[in-house]
């Protein structure tokens, strides 16, 4: 088991490389640079800021300057905002992203899992298709759409919930969590279908019925943990993927999370802080997908560790 | 008094091509401490009559038609799905064919065997677990204690078996249904879990219901035997008289298409003392590593191949026989390099098969061809009959095209198969019309060596018979020389000139048929034949005589 851990964590080592080259590489292949929009800045203050910001190095030196102090956990300074680190910023909007992470997966599993075992338990009733129905909606729409249409109905049709804000009104973090959380209540409720209808066709499940179990223990206690794994495997890549893919709700919804960060980021050319969230973003996604395997191992025993034994 | 009574019972299936009786009228008895064989082939409907007793079946599309199933003054049929639980798995148990699917692989043994006790007798769980210990130490599991820890995956397939047993047997059922039970098994283990079944019934006085395809297993057991063919029972009576005063010509068919092992086939082939070998293998190694990983150096060898020498002659059938794990198939797959060889020579037509280039090898692999056991997932499902057979055609014969369509239906024609059936699909053909074609494919080629993996052994005993006779006329007519790979035993006899018996890799007897087969040299070819159920009442019960003293 610590052996696994080990690969995975060295495998992760050349992806998250990688991931920060070709972001460098592409931050800079962008037209523009972080100083652009100062207003009337003389040539002579542009030329100091590329001085002290090492801006006029090779790309080769920066890039490497920038590993090197990466690796020491050190991800620059901000360009836009001067005086505070990158590391600083993205841990003050790291909680209220976080928070928001998780509201949306609670979310996501009550739901995805409740519609996904519904459905599979009467295949091709109306629960099945409703509920599936629904699945391939809440797919379809992408959260710009949703996000949207869920305040037009709850705000302003309705004027049960606040329009946005985070914190700041009662039930502000409701609308945001279930725009975030639909598409993957979606996926987990087709994956938890599926899972549990191949799980209950197999041959155990027979055995079960005819040790005289009643449905509700042949289900639960013989058909979820394997029905179940699919959905544990997507549950890793689909949190980081919440947290990773919030910018879009946060700048919706006005949420002070690292995800608007991010796209403040880029549209300022604020190359450290581009590539800072870019970075945090990578290792969370290498991270759950780790975390994500571990419990699926737990969950079968099939599945031995080199290392274990 | 019979403890279960089926009347009149009729089930049929509802399918998108109409209605499908499964089941037609069946009527019988079972007796406390009794046992009653069904034997029917696949689709005879033996195990929807079973499963229907216990509620089991999946309505729908399944639907009882009409009849009773009396059980203790109450029509299951008719019984509410409460007190239908209720008797499942506590008073009348099952055991099903394939131990290893049969097990859930996300529980414990323990897990599994306690939750019967909890649920049926309402015991605690300590107490459940004394008991399921010690019901492990009956059904011959050593180290229970241990044992009841363990996972599925870390049994064997006759320790599953054992588990199931144990698990069918916890509640001390009056009556145990045993679906295929031994069939998944190899034939020394099929003969210890049989040895099992019969003691555990006997002392605890069981009524057993036993399917099976296999005669010689159903002579060795029951005491009554049902006979089904395609939904009817064609014939139900003591199973002396289902032996011995055959009166239905479909029992007469099931019983004359077993290979038969008692009485010494005829010698056909004689060796030509001057011919070369065709083929021959040189100490050949083949291993295999259980595991890769690239921090791990060492990993784990496993010798599926231990050192083999063997030699082939033209025109003649070696049958090679082993149990699973054996190494037999990977023989096979080693001479025509779909694994790779670490050690040793193979060399057909003088020729040394590991050294020759990618081209050449090509061409001689034409002349080795194999068939393998399972014909419905070895053809292509979307190429026709007649694609699958050109292809092989053209491969041998690039430039002429023109005549492929006479050489296709001259091939259908030798399997036995109609011509006007060269544009259907695999599916389209039952299990034996498609083994036919998969012989078929490996004849376009023209090959002198023919590999048959398991050719038979998904089949049916009637439809066995054909293909091992088509098989036999084939390797006359065309003079090939044959490996034929398989763990059923009667069935090697029935079809070689010689025979090498493996275990765990290496060969430890070879010898020609009738010879081994009489006189045995080693101890464990001994054991196998010993294994071997025969389809005759009293010879079986006496080789079962013989074997548990010995």
């Amino acid at each position: 088991m610590f052996r696994f851990v080990l690969v995975r964590l060295l495998q992760a080592i050349p992806v998250l490389l990688i991931v920060i080259s070709i972001t460098f590489m592409l931050v800079r292949a962008a037209p523009g640079g972080p100083f652009d929009s100062e207003k009337n800045a003389p040539p002579e203050v542009i030329q100091k800021l590329n001085e002290r910001y090492h801006l006029n190095d090779s790309l080769i030196t920066q890039l490497s300057d920038y590993i090197s102090n990466a690796l020491q956990g050190d991800l620059g300074p901000s360009f836009r905002y001067p005086g505070r680190s990158v590391t600083e910023i993205i841990f003050t909007g790291l909680p209220v992203t976080l928070e928001l992470g998780l509201y949306a997966t609670c979310f996501a599993i009550v739901i995805g899992l409740l519609t996904g075992l519904i459905a599979s338990y009467r295949p091709n009733s109306w629960q099945d298709y409703s509920a599936m129905t629904f699945a391939m909606t809440g797919i379809c729409l992408p959260s710009f759409v949703l996000g949207p249409l869920l305040i037009l109905i709850f705000s302003i049709w309705l004027e049960w919930l606040p329009v946005s804000g985070w914190n700041q009104f009662n039930g502000d973090k409701i609308l945001p969590s279930i725009t975030l959380g639909a598409a993957y209540a979606a996926y987990i409720s087709r994956l938890t279908r599926g899972g549990m209808l191949e799980i209950l066709s197999q041959d155990f499940i027979r055995t079960a019925r005819a040790k005289g179990l009643s449905e509700t223990r042949v289900i639960l206690k013989h058909g979820l943990k394997g029905g179940l794994l699919p959905v544990v495997t997507f549950l890793g890549p689909a949190f980081a993927g919440l947290l990773s893919g919030s910018f879009i709700i946060e700048t919706i919804f006005q949420i002070p999370g690292i995800g608007r960060l991010y796209v403040q980021a880029a549209f300022n050319r604020d190359y450290t802080m581009i590539m800072g969230t870019t970075i945090f973003f990578a290792t969370l996604i290498v991270v759950f997908n780790l975390i994500s395997d571990i419990i699926a191992a737990m969950l079968n025993p099939r599945i031995t560790y080199k290392g274990k034994n | 008094m019979p403890i279960l009574q089926v009347d009149d019972l009729s089930i049929s299936f509802r399918t998108r091509e109409g209605r499908i009786e499964a089941v037609k009228n069946a009527s019988f008895t079972l007796d406390k401490g009794q046992t009653l064989g069904i034997v029917g082939e696949s689709g005879s409907g033996k195990s929807v009559l079973c499963y229907s007793l216990l509620g089991l079946l999946p309505m729908p599309p399944a639907s009882i038609d009409s009849g009773k199933v009396m059980f203790d003054d109450k029509d299951l049929l008719k019984a509410s799905k409460q007190s239908v639980r209720h008797i499942r798995g506590n008073r009348i148990s099952m055991i099903f064919q394939d131990p290893m699917t049969s097990l859930n692989p996300y529980l414990t043994i323990g897990t599994q065997l306690v939750e019967s006790l909890t649920i049926h007798k309402g015991m605690n769980k300590q107490s459940a677990r004394r008991r399921a210990i010690q019901s492990m130490d009956e059904v011959g599991i050593a180290n229970p204690e241990k044992r009841i820890n363990s996972y599925p995956h870390e049994l064997s397939g006759g320790m599953k078996q054992r588990v199931m047993i144990a698990m069918a047997l916890l509640t001390e059922p009056e009556i145990l249904i045993a679906d295929e039970p031994t069939t998944a098994l190899d034939v020394t283990i099929q003969a210890q879990i049989l040895r099992l079944i019969k003691q555990l019934q006997h002392e605890h006085k069981v009524g057993l219901i036993f399917i099976s395809h296999d005669l010689g297993v159903i002579a060795g057991i029951a005491d009554e035997v049902l006979v089904m063919e395609k939904g009817d029972i064609v014939e139900a009576g003591p199973v002396e008289d289902i032996f011995y005063q055959t009166r239905h010509p479909y029992t007469k068919k099931l019983l004359a298409s077993i290979p038969n092992t008692s009485k010494p086939g005829k010698y056909r082939y004689k060796r030509d003392n001057t011919s070369s070998p065709l083929l021959k293998l040189q100490e050949v190694k083949t291993y295999f590593h259980k595991s890769h990983s690239f921090l791990q150096s060492r990993s784990e060898e496993i010798k599926a191949v231990d050192n083999v020498s063997l030699e082939i002659y033209p025109g003649e059938t070696l049958g090679l026989v082993g149990e699973s794990g054996s190494g037999k198939s990977t023989i096979g797959r080693s001479i025509i390099k779909l694994v790779d060889i670490h050690e040793g020579k193979v060399i057909f037509k003088e020729q040394d098969i590991l050294s020759t280039g990618h081209y050449q090898f090509d061409r001689l692999r034409h002349e080795i061809q194999m068939i393998f056991q399972d014909p419905y997932s070895s053809l292509n499902p979307r190429m026709t009959v007649f694609d699958t057979l050109a292809e092989a055609i053209s491969l041998r014969n690039k430039q002429n095209n023109k005549n492929i369509t006479p050489e296709v239906i001259q091939l259908m024609e030798d399997v036995g198969l109609n011509a006007n059936q060269i544009r259907k699909y695999p599916h389209e053909f039952s299990g034996g019309q498609r083994q036919r074609i998969a012989i078929a494919r490996a004849l376009a080629l023209r090959p002198r060596l023919i590999i048959a993996d398991e050719p038979v052994s998904a089949l049916d005993v009637t439809i066995q018979a054909q293909i091992l006779d088509l098989l036999l006329t084939l390797v006359k007519k065309y003079q090939l020389t044959m490996i034929f790979i398989s763990h059923d035993l009667s069935v090697v006899r029935y079809i070689s000139d010689r025979v090498a018996v493996m275990q765990s890799g290496k060969i430890v007897e070879t010898g020609e048929t009738e010879a081994l087969f009489s006189s045995p040299q080693h101890d464990y070819t001994r054991s196998l034949i010993r294994a071997i159920p025969i389809p005759d009442p009293e010879q079986e019960r006496l080789r079962q005589a013989a074997t548990t003293i010995t």
